[in-house]
């Protein structure tokens, strides 16, 4: 596919200024202010009802902004319609048209454009042979497997080779091996054609396996914005903490801890994976069930009235109503604070000695 | 056992083809087979003519007369009342105000009783006082019109009546069609560069095709069987000016009772429908995607 990665066009970077969506009062997207490196995999992640299809959808042209600026490259595009954006867009649906076949699905686009025929055949076996669609291009979408129609939808969105891709969950109706599956080959297309993705999910493992930044939304507004293994390590607030990783990050109240009482304005976090069984760990509690996992046990526990889990070496054995002690690492130790919700990286040595002490 | 079964089922279907027979096939079979004897008067019976009708009946002017009449009639009502509910269709489907109010207008025709109907029309077309005439007598000052009387004006008075009560019942069928159509087709073809005006051709329209040939067949259907503001209008008139096929069969057979005849020109009449619905079926059926 040399010929194709000679041609593209390098991605457009994507800004969006403090863009903001209201529907009948109700703030749907709440000035969101977002940079997506040009050739970047930006993945906008967050629960459902946080605005991340609304932001997509307006960066797509389908949506107006109430307020705010889209740039893309250096355009503004705020006002465009969505044909004169240069992108192209993958549904969670697919919307493939049901009555054209595969090869005109996805000329559909260069036909509009009246792009010639030699060009547009020439173009179709291209994306064809690169999506293993070369047998299928005579069958309507209601003879393809769910799999072939989501490549169906890929091959119209990467044919006319437009800078920037937008996607909409497009690996929820997938099976999970599918969906694995998929997700290597999306990824290993964006790097090969070199186009700017914007790709909403609400999957984190998907946001964490193929994007290089994933913008973490809560209710309209950024909760965070980094690489997947900084956001990972170094969440910033505990809402962040909670929605990446599974099991979910552990949060402890400060004073649940006898040497901490004086730090009641403090959140600590520490991940089920971080914690170690240890007699003089500082976090001493009952076992409450314990989950099998295979290589590792999952075992849910409760200290001071604040449940938490703890994921183990299978080797361990452990029993409901056991009490049992942690410890974990000092540089594992999250500290939010409670109020504002931001993290204390200046506390996080001092209150790690002190709890060991 | 199973003799008991058998006479349990034919009991179960004993009602429904009682009816079945009675009101559809027993005429229908009556029909063709009256279509070949004489009609009998009080002392005479039915005689054996043979196919002494049917060249009677190729021979007869106003048969030839309001089969032309019911092609026109066909052309000018068919392309024109399924154009304009695809319109209608189209525009209360968009988000506008008061679109329910605007459904319900488009739909108060097919509601209202034909003959209820006709009876309006009749005082719009009404020489010199008519809804019409006063318009475009105020408009351009035309003098009064009688677009009913006149032999080359009243099928296609006849033909806008029609126009009007067909168009609101067959919106409410392509707008049904159209809001099973999902907006993320539209937006899909708006994100590949298409205007309003391919993503109707070449989106919206062939989704429709399933509608279009069922609301087609029931045009050319509805365009045989709807005589009865003709009544009111025009009575078939002038010359027979306005007259069509069903109508002229009630004038024979009810009228003139030549029930004999008029069973001739009624076989004539369903062999011309099945034709057709035949027709469009293999004609459409290439065009036509079912989901």
């Amino acid at each position: 596919m040399t010929t194709a990665s000679q041609e593209t066009r390098c991605g457009k970077a994507i800004h969006l200024e403090g863009i903001s969506k209201t529907w009948g009062g109700a703030v749907a997207v709440d000035g969101l202010t977002i940079d997506v490196p040009a050739g970047s995999f930006t993945a906008l992640l967050g629960p459902s009802g946080c605005g991340k299809s609304t932001t997509l959808r307006m960066i797509a042209g389908l949506e107006t902004t109430d307020s705010g600026a889209i740039r893309i490259g250096d355009e503004n595009v705020t006002r465009k319609g969505c044909s004169e954006r240069d992108l192209s867009m993958v549904f969670q649906s697919y919307a493939l048209f049901p009555h054209l076949s595969v090869a005109e699905n996805i000329v559909f686009g260069l036909k509009v454009r009246r792009v010639a025929r030699e060009r547009r055949d020439e173009k179709l076996k291209r994306v064809a042979a690169l999506l293993g669609l070369s047998a299928l291009l005579d069958r309507k979408p209601a003879q393809l497997s769910g799999g072939q129609q989501q490549r169906v939808a890929l091959g119209r969105a990467i044919i006319a080779e437009k800078p920037v891709c937008l996607m909409d969950e497009p690996l929820s109706n997938l099976d999970a091996k599918l969906r694995h599956e998929m997700r290597l080959e999306i990824r290993a297309l964006q790097q090969q054609l070199g186009f700017t993705m914007v790709y909403v999910t609400h999957d984190q493992v998907e946001a964490i396996t193929m994007a290089d930044q994933v913008v973490l939304l809560n209710k309209g507004k950024v909760e965070q914005a980094a690489a997947p293994r900084h956001l990972y390590e170094r969440p910033s607030t505990p809402f962040a903490a909670r929605f990446i990783g599974t099991p979910p990050m552990n949060l402890f109240p400060a004073e649940i801890f006898g040497v901490l009482s004086d730090a009641s304005d403090l959140t600590l976090g520490v991940r089920p994976e971080a914690l170690k069984f240890s007699s003089e760990g500082p976090i001493a509690g009952t076992v409450r069930a314990v989950e099998f996992l295979g290589a590792d046990v999952l075992a849910d526990c409760m200290v001071a009235g604040t449940g938490f889990q703890a994921r183990l070496p299978a080797a361990n054995m452990l029993a409901p109503g056991q009490s049992a002690q942690f410890s974990f690492s000092p540089e594992d130790l999250h500290v939010f604070d409670t109020a504002s919700g931001r993290r204390r990286d200046d506390l996080q040595t001092e209150i790690g000695a002190r709890l060991r002490a | 056992m199973i003799k008991r079964e058998w006479i349990y089922g034919w009991l179960l279907l004993l009602p429904a083809m009682v009816f079945l027979f009675a009101f559809t096939h027993i005429p229908a079979i009556t029909t063709l087979i009256n279509s070949f004897y004489s009609t009998p008067r009080g002392r005479r019976p039915a005689k054996f003519l043979g196919v002494d009708n049917y060249e009677r009946m190729l021979a007869d002017p106003v048969f030839w007369k309001v089969l032309w009449n019911n092609l026109w009639f066909a052309i000018g009502t068919i392309p024109v009342s399924v154009g304009l509910a695809i319109l209608m269709a189209l525009w209360v489907n968009d988000r506008l105000a008061g679109r329910g109010f605007v459904r319900m207008a488009y739909f108060t025709p097919t509601v209202l009783p034909l003959i209820a109907v006709a009876n309006i029309w009749l005082f719009f077309y009404t020489p010199g006082f008519g809804l019409f005439d006063q318009i475009t007598g105020f408009l351009f000052g035309w003098s009064a019109s009688n677009y009913l009387g006149n032999p080359e004006t009243a099928l296609n008075a006849v033909i806008v009546v029609t126009v009007w009560k067909e168009a609101g019942f067959f919106m409410i069928f392509y707008l049904a069609a159209l809001q099973a159509i999902p907006v993320s087709l539209k937006e899909a073809a708006q994100i590949e560069g298409a205007g309003r005006w391919i993503i109707f051709w070449r989106i919206t329209f062939p989704l429709l095709m399933p509608t279009t040939l069922f609301v087609s067949v029931n045009a050319v259907i509805n365009s045989f069987r709807l005589v009865d503001h003709i009544f009111i209008l025009t009575d078939g008139g002038p010359d027979n000016a306005s007259s069509l096929l069903l109508f002229y069969i009630y004038e024979t057979a009810f009228r003139f009772w030549e029930t004999g005849y008029a069973a001739t020109l009624t076989v004539a009449l369903l062999v011309l429908l099945s034709l057709l619905a035949i027709g469009q079926f293999f004609f459409f059926d290439r065009k036509v995607h079912y989901k």
